[in-house]
């Protein structure tokens, strides 16, 4: 008994349909695309308008001043807040760190305690790892299968050394929202801090400093088709008044939280984004949860064990994580070339280890290395949609031809019985 | 990361893919790896008896496009080769044929093991028809 199976060759791929351009980009979770009102916004800050909004003797400074102070009001109005509660800074790693390491720093004496989950980014749990380093005593609450974390198990870890609890809004790998207006409740009866990660969230889901308890939140504007290296850190004034130390010293800017000549034409395109976010959010979050279903519904209509990674109820609306059974991400990506998405397989991070979000779901492994992260933005039309389920689709079907391991369960091989010999 | 023309080759292309009669005593197969590591390969080979010659080899991978294409890479260079000339195949060959970068030489590692793993379970095979018995498993005997 010999078996061939003939390669798709490129010939035989799903032709793009009229008016697709390639490559196609769903990966909007990595970065956006800057909209083009956001370009036509921020650029008379660069030449003519270039002013240092720190100069107050002269009309390019002050010019410069009102677009910042602009920006400000526009990014307070999206999330509940008021303009001076917003201080910018280089985007959501440096808030992040301004964030934790600034109420460490200033609230020393009240405790040494902090609290985040294990499927926080990186800009959060090193920034952490750090202030271990330095005595402090940071709890990593798990999270449940769906991806979010226990209240119960918050509500035990705070203690009466507790001073911060940093808890992201909407994880960048499975989109899922955890719920901080309950974790913001909770945090303000026990009397701890409340910072939030909410990078991927901010535009995209209604979130209210006020409503929702939040003392601090990272923002950035490159994950709403804004420019990069533009982002702001909201620091709550009143009820209660959260004072951070700085991480970057020099001239006082930002009333002394962040030092540093500000940049003004992001500042100017972190604003307009966040006012185009406000005025289209109910209406572009509905769109985006209706090509995600489709992207969901059309590819699992053809292919058997695909899974979902994260619940899909609290998730961002153009997020979908799915994972594809006995076929590895990376190779899946080489074979839809002209998409843009990313995977949680080892193979395409620098460390050889898969996803720990997905592995703090409880999500094998061998499931960790066949996941496809798609981020659905703005841009993104449903004809893309359809033709990138079906490019999926194909080359998963190819490569489970070409997979011992689907080989195997066809033959009703449990592989999870199988001795494997690793190298 | 950027492929190598051959890696992309191997992988648009495989050759040799598919399985060989894992019972037959002139078929030995090796899988090694394991899913939890994110490579898996099969790779089989049929020999034939009288010339130690490898006649066929066929593979079936789990893995990235670099495990891909060594493992395929490694069916196409055991072919016409005798057993004890398939041994002398190293890693570093196949590291330097698909250009691979130093993140993906354990792909080439693999396809080594793999290739000596199917040999050695064809040689058991060969020496110990007292015990015929076919594995319930995929037929594997793999790593070393």
């Amino acid at each position: 008994m010999s078996t061939d199976i003939k390669a798709l060759t490129q010939e035989q791929r799903t032709p793009a349909p009229d008016g697709i351009k390639l490559p196609i980009y769903m990966d909007n979770h990595a970065t956006t695309p800057m909209d083009p009102r956001v370009l036509e916004a921020m650029l008379p800050y660069f030449m003519e308008k270039f002013g240092n909004a720190a100069s107050r003797n002269h009309p390019f400074g002050w010019t410069a001043e009102e677009a910042v102070e602009e920006a400000r009001e526009q990014i307070a109005k999206l999330i509940g807040a008021t303009a001076k509660e917003v201080i910018f800074t280089s985007g959501a790693t440096e808030s992040d760190n301004l964030a934790i390491k600034g109420v460490a720093e200033m609230y020393r004496e009240k405790g040494n305690h902090i609290i985040t989950a294990v499927t926080e980014h990186k800009a959060v749990l090193d920034t952490c790892k750090r202030l271990e380093k330095y005595g402090y005593r940071v709890t990593y609450l798990p999270v449940q299968k769906d991806g979010l974390v226990d209240l119960e198990d918050l509500k035990r870890a705070i203690d009466d050394k507790t001073i911060l609890v940093t808890i992201m809004a909407a994880n960048n790998e499975i989109g899922v929202l955890q719920p901080w207006a309950q974790i913001g409740k909770i945090c303000r009866e026990r009397g701890v801090l409340f910072h939030t990660d909410a990078v991927q969230a901010v535009g995209k889901v209604p979130i209210d400093v006020n409503k929702d308890n939040i003392d601090l939140m990272s923002i950035t504007a490159h994950k709403i088709y804004g420019p990069k290296g533009a982002g702001a850190l909201y620091v709550r004034r009143k009820n209660p008044r959260v004072q951070i130390s700085a991480i970057i010293d020099g001239g006082g800017h930002e009333r002394g939280m962040r030092s540093g000549t500000l940049n003004v034409p992001g500042i100017v395109g972190l604003g307009k984004a966040t006012a185009l976010a406000k005025e289209e959010m109910a209406q572009e979050g509905a769109r985006l949860g209706g090509l995600r279903d489709r992207l969901r519904e059309r590819i699992m209509a053809r292919l058997d064990e695909v899974y979902i990674n994260g619940s899909m109820e609290h998730r961002l609306p153009g997020n979908l994580n799915l994972s594809f059974a006995y076929v590895e991400g990376e190779s899946l990506l080489m074979g839809i070339n002209d998409v843009a998405v990313s995977s949680g397989s080892a193979c395409t991070s620098a460390t050889l280890e898969p996803s720990y979000v997905l592995k703090a779901l409880g999500t094998g492994d061998d499931l960790a290395h066949s996941s496809i992260r798609f981020g659905i933005g703005r841009f993104n039309t449903e004809a893309e949609v359809d033709y990138v389920a079906d490019r999926v689709c194909e080359t998963v079907e190819r490569l489970r031809e070409l997979s011992p391991l689907y080989e195997m369960a066809k033959e009703g091989i449990n592989l999870k019985d199988v001795k494997w010999a690793a190298e | 990361m950027a492929y190598s023309d051959k890696v992309l080759d191997h992988y648009s292309n495989p050759r040799n893919v598919g399985s060989l009669d894992k019972n037959s005593q002139n078929v030995g197969t090796g899988l090694v790896g394991a899913p939890e590591c994110g490579d898996v390969m099969k790779l089989q080979i049929k020999v034939n008896p009288e010339t130690q010659v490898i006649e066929d080899a066929k593979f079936k991978t789990f893995g990235c496009g670099s495990a891909i294409a060594s493992s395929s890479l490694a069916t196409e260079w055991v072919k016409g080769k005798t057993v004890e000339e398939a041994l002398e195949i190293k890693n570093t060959e196949i590291v330097k044929e698909l250009s691979l970068p130093p993140v993906k030489i354990h792909c080439s590692v693999l396809a080594e093991d793999a290739i000596r793993a199917a040999i050695h379970d064809w040689k058991k095979k060969k020496n110990g028809s007292a015990e015929q018995k076919a594995p319930a498993t995929a037929g594997s005997q793999a790593g070393h």
